[in-house]
């Protein structure tokens, strides 16, 4: 609660925008990696809110996720690069790469409304991949997505004459790419966190709760919940498009093995592990998940070394290892994610044990 | 016909395999409403360690039917001490918290398992010991051989054990009991803990069985192996109407065969548009079709929320 | 601001030092020569390849090609630019993901490694070549065959291995020379097995065999029953694989269960070991083929072989060799430079002539193999044969032959002499008719294999 309302506050904003605007200055400190995985980490708490929209607001467990994101993806690969010799600005793509996303949704969502829980988990994650292997496999008859060899060679996102790939001088400092694409990155961040906030406190949001809390009671006040199912699809769907455009800008290549079943469980555990439903909380998650293998990569071999003094086991194969064991051991000990919303924490130390 | 019969035969190997692994979701789905992800890796475990002890015992000169079994047996043990420490450790501290929260732990526990046995097995790809004499028959055209018959005959006298269990024993009884609602059940004296602990140990143990099946049949292992299997066999299980044991042997054998006749087939009928790449995509879509008219798959019953 | 970043660059390096140093437990170079009093410039190469995931074995594999390779560069002592180099391997794992392998480029960019080997997919290294590119860090990768990957225009991409076009063209060539008319094609749907089934589908139908089924699996699959079952029903001769050995081997031992009688044919992928372990009994008589001439037919081939497996205690996989020789044409390329400054050595890596473990390698403009010859081997009694080299440059080719002739015509006169003292010490009639046949059958192998001596040398 404390926090929260810290950062409502203005001093705490402004304290807040100037770490956000420092932060990729004081990544690159230790390599521009660093700020490369920043990037990353703020691609995932875009589509971790996007998650959380489906998930933690409306309760409905997707395990197809990342099929937006790839949907977002291809939109952006396959209008702005020499695969169809197309190069549309972002203005036109991005929307495009939203809608179409979000159309995906509402075509998943229609046919799922009737399922619950673990049924609507199975369903979906079956699309993601049936969108998975269309991606991988429609070069032929048609060459549309140029299958499994991938698109090469897109183009980085660009404003006019600005463009994002490469270092710039800006006012005597020079700006990386990776540090340009985070100032962006953050931008739409910001404004996905304001959507999520506006949504959660809007008739829409507390109707979505009411879906997740009890489906039948909240049909029963009158909410329409095939509508407001289908939108929360379509919401979140909608983000994950937008983040898959920006992702295959930033890459300069998309192949479907990017979007693989294990990037939606991946998701889906930032998602629950900050804290479903909770917007700082999935932000923390999404944050934590993407650093913590990269942490892990640059710390498993000194700390080996110095503890043992020798490499008793790969740095490879203990950094993934270890990474699981987080997992088990932060739900084990916060069952409701790291920083859950506070009326979740409250049931659950009301109920029983 | 022989190529249509063929498939069927193929359709039939594969999911019984499907089966028996679907068997090991199903029966913790239905006791505590739990998607244990972490199974798949159960079965690999199982296939790794019948290599390891089959393999040294052939190696030390033991003769193979005996070695093999000791493998198995090995398998089982080690499984079932899996299973339960699994429940035990992971997911019993876990059965008040949110739904979710048990399903990242699973997924924890899969990446856990997976990385522990690249380290103990290594990264290589593994053969399987043949331990049993590879006898070809053929009928009316199509071929199969007798690790087949076995896995076919195996598979549906384990399934018939696990029915008799279930419906025949006390043990089986108090599963039933918990599946129902465990605080009524614990009210009745039943130790909710024990039959928790007990259907992991039999679902692990049937994994370890379906392990040493696929190990058999393809004699090939792999750290990685136990994802696929899993998620297909959890496909087969949702199919069939997850929490139903009949369900999950029907849905597993019939993922199968869809399986087979999806890849055999989906060409000719498409002209040629879907070819075999589309296999994975036809079991989903039968399942998305059959779970929009019936929401709770073939055989499940018409349950109320299991939110 | 400049100074402070240096220093925590060099700070991050000395960690990568101390991360890669203990990743082998003896990475100081045997014997260093006497450091006396020449400077010593320390070049760091990054090394990217999938630790983690499915093909976590082949990573492995590819990094024991790059570790040998510059333990022995280390312990030749190199100068350049009046300086004794030490290398210094840079490991990094991708997973396999692109997203993973444009972190880790990122990583050995902000390192200021000298050069980059890897990555060993194509997935990951085409993301990755734009950062390196960008960076001017020239890359040698040993494994990744996408034609893409050259194609982009960047000057600093090159690969020691053929690509799939190359490869597939040459396998189609030699399924036409095989005389088979109906073939089978299989792919695993990734971007190797897909280019590679593609471009060989392309040459097979320009020759007039006819595709009688196409069927897909994936790299994860270990059931091809159902796709097999089709297959047999076209009753075609031969069976094309585009994919690795994991899903080879089974495959080739699915068909003999299933009592299908064609020939298996694949790329790289399953020219392994590890396709004979998982294939058994039925990977006798498949046929695969590897890109360069066969190790025992080049001069440092079985020598490179031997301090493998004496080293790591395991056997090649795959691409290690290809690994090997990308650092020692990085470091070649130094040399002759001499200067280990990226800017400066660039160039000299677009005209290298080195004579590796795989083959005499030269780029082209786009930095793709020149030639790319592809060696056909069979596997007999459990062991890779050789059975032709096709493509190429003419030189490669007509210089393998020349040897081979020589051998032959060795092999003749041997016989021949054999023959010839035999019909010296027994004078029996009979025996001494068959005798005089064989010198005569002798003399006249001597005499058509000096022919085709003579043939191929004239063609080179």
């Amino acid at each position: 609660m404390k926090f929260e309302h810290f950062f409502r506050s203005t001093v705490g904003i402004g304290l807040t925008a100037v770490l956000l605007l420092a932060l990729p200055f004081i990544a690159a400190l230790g390599g521009q990696a660093w700020v490369r995985i920043l990037d990353f980490a703020i691609l995932y708490v875009f589509l971790a809110l996007g998650l959380n929209i489906v998930v933690g607001l409306a309760g409905l467990l997707d395990l197809g996720y990342i099929a937006f994101y790839a949907v977002g993806a291809y939109t952006w690969a396959l209008l702005a690069s020499p695969h169809f010799g197309l190069h549309w600005p972002i203005w036109a793509i991005l929307p495009l790469g939203a809608g179409l996303a979000c159309f995906a949704g509402v075509v998943l969502g229609s046919p799922t409304l009737k399922l619950r829980g673990d049924y609507l988990a199975i369903v979906t994650l079956g699309f993601g991949e049936i969108v998975r292997i269309f991606m991988n496999n429609l070069n032929a008859p048609v060459n549309i997505t140029n299958g499994p060899q991938g698109i090469t060679l897109i183009d980085p996102v660009s404003f006019g004459a600005f463009k994002f790939s490469g270092t710039t001088q800006i006012f005597g400092f020079a700006l990386s790419g990776p540090q340009k694409y985070y100032f962006l990155l953050v931008a739409l961040a910001i404004l996905v966190i304001i959507i999520n906030i506006r949504l959660q406190n809007s008739r829409i949001g507390r109707a979505w709760q009411a879906i997740r809390e009890d489906e039948i009671a909240a049909k029963a006040i009158g909410i329409n919940t095939r509508n407001l199912k289908l939108l929360a699809f379509a919401m979140g769907a909608s983000f994950g498009g937008v983040a898959g455009g920006i992702f295959s800008a930033m890459q300069g290549f998309v192949s479907p093995e990017s979007f693989s079943l294990i990037e939606s469980i991946m998701i889906l555990a930032m998602v629950v592990l900050g804290g479903m439903g909770h917007i700082p909380g999935v932000i923390l998650g999404a944050v934590l998940l993407t650093v913590l293998p990269e942490v892990l990569r640059y710390g498993v071999g000194p700390v080996q070394m110095a503890i043992f003094g020798k490499m008793l086991v790969d740095p490879e194969s203990l950094r993934m290892l270890i990474f699981g064991l987080a997992l088990v051991l932060v739900m084990r000990f916060k069952p409701a994610g790291l920083w859950p919303s506070p009326e979740r924490k409250r049931e659950l130390t009301e109920a029983k044990p | 016909m022989d190529i249509f019969l063929q498939q069927i035969i193929n359709g039939l190997v594969q999911g019984s395999i499907y089966a028996l692994v679907a068997l090991g979701y199903t029966m913790v789905y239905g006791i505590m409403g739990l998607i244990n992800f972490a199974h798949g890796e159960v079965v690999m475990i199982g296939t790794l360690v019948t290599i390891t002890v089959a393999g040294t015992l052939i190696k030390a000169g033991m003769p193979v039917a005996l070695a093999g079994l000791a493998g198995i047996m090995a398998a089982v043990l080690v499984c079932m001490a899996l299973g339960w420490a699994l429940e035990r450790v992971a997911y019993r501290p876990l059965r008040n918290a949110p739904r979710l929260t048990p399903l990242i732990t699973a997924i924890g526990m899969s990446i856990v398992l997976q990385n522990v046995a690249m380290i103990v097995w290594g990264r290589n790809y593994l053969t399987f010991p043949s331990l049993l004499p590879k006898v070809n028959f053929e009928w009316a055209g199509a071929h199969f051989t007798a690790i087949q018959l076995i896995i076919v005959l195996v598979s549906a006298a384990t399934m018939g054990g696990l029915l008799l269990l279930v419906y025949r024993t006390k043990l089986g009884m108090a599963m039933r009991a918990t599946a129902q609602n465990p605080a009524v059940a614990s009210l009745m004296g039943v130790n909710i803990n024990r039959v928790i602990a007990a259907a992991f140990v039999i679902g692990s143990a049937l994994g370890a069985v379906a392990g040493v099946m696929v190990g058999t049949y393809y004699e090939i292992a792999h750290y990685q192996m136990g994802f696929m299997l899993g998620l297909k066999a959890f496909t087969a299980a949702v199919l069939g109407g997850i929490g139903n044991l009949a369900g999950a042997m029907l849905g597993g054998i019939l993922l199968g065969i869809i399986e087979a006749l999806g890849a055999g087939y989906i060409g000719d009928l498409t002209g040629g548009f879907l070819g075999s790449h589309y296999q994975d995509i036809f079991a989903f879509v039968v399942l998305i079709v059959v779970l929009m008219f019936k929401p709770s798959g073939l055989f499940g019953e018409k349950t109320g929320d299991r939110a | 601001m400049q100074a402070k970043l240096s220093v925590v660059a060099l700070s991050v390096a000395a960690v990568f030092t101390l991360s890669a140093c203990g990743q082998k437990e003896e990475p100081k170079p045997a014997a260093a020569p006497a450091p006396a009093a020449k400077p010593e410039v320390v070049v760091k190469l990054g090394h990217v390849a999938p630790m983690t995931g499915p093909q976590a074995h082949l990573g492995k594999d590819n990094e024991n090609g790059a570790v040998l390779a510059v333990e022995e560069l280390n312990a030749k002592g190199l100068e350049i630019g009046g300086a004794t180099v030490k290398f210094q391997l840079i490991n990094e794992d991708d997973g396999a993901d692109p997203k993973q392998g444009a972190i880790v480029a990122q990583k050995l960019v902000d390192a200021k490694v000298n050069g980059v080997i890897g990555h060993l997919n194509s997935g990951t290294t085409i993301p990755a070549s734009k950062l390196y590119a960008d960076a001017g860090i020239p890359q040698i990768s040993g494994s990744a065959t996408n034609p893409k990957y050259t194609q982009q225009g960047f000057a600093t991409a090159f690969r020691v291995m053929a690509n799939d076009v190359q490869q597939g063209k040459s396998l189609g060539d030699f399924a036409v020379k095989q005389g088979i008319k109906t073939v089978a094609i299989v792919d695993d749907r990734t971007a190797y097995g897909q280019g590679l089934a593609d471009e060989f589908r392309k040459a097979a139908e320009g020759s007039g065999i006819k595709v009688v089924a196409t069927e897909y699996t994936n790299d994860k699959a270990t059931d091809f029953k159902a796709i097999l079952t089709k297959i047999k029903s076209t009753k075609a001769e031969l069976v094309f694989f585009g994919g690795m050995d994991a899903q080879g081997g089974p495959m080739a031992k699915q068909m003999k269960e299933l009592g299908i009688k064609a020939k298996f044919l694949g790329g790289d992928g399953i020219c392994t070991p590890e396709f004979m372990k998982l294939g058994g009994e039925a990977t006798e008589g498949q046929f695969c083929s590897l890109p360069g001439m066969p190790l025992e037919k080049l001069a440092k081939g079985p020598e490179f072989k031997e301090k493998f497996t004496k080293k790591f205690g395991a056997e090649i996989q795959l691409y290690a060799p290809y690994v090997y020789d990308a650092v020692m044409v990085m470091a070649d390329s130094m040399k002759r430079a001499d200067s280990v400054d990226p800017a400066k050595f660039l160039p000299a890596i677009g005209k290298t002539k080195y004579d590796g473990v795989t083959a005499t390698i030269e780029f082209d403009a786009q930095g793709d193999l020149k030639g790319g010859a592809i060696s056909i081997y069979q596997y007999k009694g459990g062991k890779l044969e050789y059975v032709e080299t096709l493509g190429g440059s003419p030189v490669e080719t007509a210089k393998a032959e020349v040897k081979e002739a020589v051998a032959e015509v060795k092999d003749a006169a041997k016989a021949v002499a054999g023959a010839a003292t035999a019909v010296g010490k027994e004078a029996v009639g009979e025996v001494k008719e068959a005798a005089k046949d064989a010198v005569k059958a002798g003399a006249e192998a001597v005499k058509s294999a000096a022919d085709a001596t003579k043939a191929s040398v004239e063609k080179k």
